[in-house]
């Protein structure tokens, strides 16, 4: 498994072999969710970095997930739709969301990497 | 900040289980334990669930005057009200709207306990003091008493192990039970359409009691969130949310509340606050009332969504809303114009900008399973 990236909006993306980058939320986000019951994926189609793709509806509340980078969405995890508990139930895994193909395939790097990411985490338990 | 927050007798106790604490009408309540809103709600509806309440006012009226001076704040019949049964009240105000509503139980020699909600209950004493505070003694049992309640069907077993009578009574029923070796009530009742117990205990005892009851093999403890989806599924009314002072019962789909001799063609027709209006509008309908709403597909429809019909023109906003665990399903209850309040109307609720599709449906969302004996 490729080295994960992460976003501050707690999502993770994943080089795959064929250059396309796959995204879900972090098992931080899902713990701070909760059981997660429904989730709204985004469509197969062109998205700007920052737009609001997909939603993840909680037994709490809906939440925003957003395009970590400007790409084009070409798979979507549909066994979500059956199986939502996978979000929480294996985060960096089955509960993945979708696969995009980056306009700029360096930016992925540009992202926060593990080490960072913690420290992000840290801070914020610290805050 | 936590720290001006309130603290139930049971604080510590949810700490060491793991609870998630959230702010809850003053108090640092638990919303969810480790095993999670969706389980625990299962976990009632299966088994048996452990509620701390103890946020909720507990108040008693004293004097042989109590129950008719109650009679003047709210539309049910208090003064036929049996001893050892207790019925559900609203507090209404001159317009007709809900201040609050309450558990009203008869304790016998005169007593009444009351149990208000945590968000109205200082209002609420106020609200006695000023109107029945010369008829009878009022006394706020905030800090000496808390509350639990047990629910689901395994409830009866678990506490008949602490005291078999409890076995015996019914839905509604009160009785002054010995837990703990301490004078507890114990109603048959509670808010999540299972059959249960809620229990006033002396505080001091409430986290041995708690202890007691979560070490029978069938008892998980519930937080807030499961609390919620149970008593929406059972089609409950949270007041704040599908209620409020602007709201009066019969807007509230709650006319079943007002007893048969405080209506207006009762025995003890009318005298409380409101009492013209409500008539009024029982007699004139109104404009527009509680439904429950069935979302036609997954995505969860919130408290504040707008309700439109296939024209776009808004016909309502819904109250409550989200996930029905034991339905397995969307499940949410709204205020919509009464032209659109018949079963199976067709609506949509715009969520982000889209709609989704709802159908007026039947209240409860899962079937009520009150031991009615």
């Amino acid at each position: 498994m490729s080295e994960l990236r992460f976003t501050e909006d707690h999502e993770w993306l994943r080089v795959e072999a064929d250059g396309s980058v796959t995204v879900g939320i972090t098992a931080y986000a899902q713990d701070a969710l909760g059981d997660v019951v429904f989730v709204q994926l985004p469509e197969l189609q062109h998205y700007e970095k920052g737009a609001e793709v997909s939603t993840v509806e909680s037994v709490k509340a809906a939440s925003g997930v957003y395009m970590p980078l400007t790409g084009e969405v070409v798979e979507v995890n549909e066994q979500l739709d059956a199986n939502p508990e996978q979000v929480n139930e294996d985060p960096l895994g089955q509960g993945w969301f979708f696969r995009f193909v980056p306009d700029d395939a360096d930016a992925v790097t540009a992202l926060l990497d593990q080490d960072a990411y913690d420290r992000l985490l840290n801070a914020n338990a610290d805050a | 900040m936590s720290e001006t927050l309130h603290k139930t007798p049971l604080h510590a106790l949810h700490l060491e289980l793991g609870a998630r604490m959230v702010p809850f009408a003053g108090y640092d309540m638990p919303v969810q334990y480790p095993l999670g809103v969706l389980k625990e709600h299962l976990h009632t509806r299966e088994q048996a669930g452990l509620f701390d309440v103890s946020h909720m006012g507990q108040i008693r009226l004293a004097g042989n005057d109590a129950a008719r001076a109650l009679e003047s704040l709210v539309p049910v019949d208090i003064v036929d009200l049996p001893v050892g049964l207790q019925r559900y009240a609203m507090f209404t105000n001159e317009q007709g709207g809900i201040l609050d509503d309450l558990m009203v139980a008869n304790l016998g020699n005169d007593e009444l306990l009351l149990v208000v909600n945590a968000a109205c209950k200082e209002q609420d004493l106020a609200h006695l003091r000023t109107h029945i505070g010369n008829r009878c003694e009022i006394t706020p049992l905030f800090e000496e008493r808390a509350l639990l309640a047990l629910q689901g069907p395994a409830a009866v077993t678990v506490l008949a192990r602490l005291a078999p009578q409890v076995a015996d009574m019914t839905f509604m029923q009160l009785r002054t039970v010995e837990l703990m070796g301490t004078d507890c009530y114990v109603s048959r009742s509670g808010y999540t359409g299972e059959d249960g117990y809620e229990i006033s205990v002396p505080a001091n005892v409430a986290e041995s009691l708690a202890r007691c009851l979560l070490a029978e093999p069938e008892v998980q403890p519930i937080g807030l969130g499961a609390r919620d989806s149970l008593r929406l599924e059972a089609g409950l009314c949270l007041y704040g949310h599908d209620m409020d002072q602007q709201t009066t019962p019969v807007q509230a789909s709650l006319l079943w509340a007002i007893s048969k001799v405080r209506r207006a063609d009762g025995a003890r027709a009318g005298g409380f606050p409101g009492a013209e209006t409500i008539f009024a509008q029982q007699r004139d309908g109104v404009a527009r009332k509680r439904v429950g709403l069935s979302p036609q597909e997954r995505t969860p429809v919130r408290e504040g969504a707008e309700i439109v019909d296939d024209h776009g023109q808004a016909v309502g906003i819904v109250c409550s809303g989200g996930f029905g665990p034991t339905c397995g399903a969307p499940v949410a209850m709204g205020y919509v114009d009464v032209e659109h309040a018949a079963l199976d109307t067709p609506l949509f609720a715009l969520v982000r900008g889209r709609r989704v599709a709802l159908k007026v449906s039947k209240l409860p969302f899962t079937p009520p399973r009150y031991h009615r004996g």
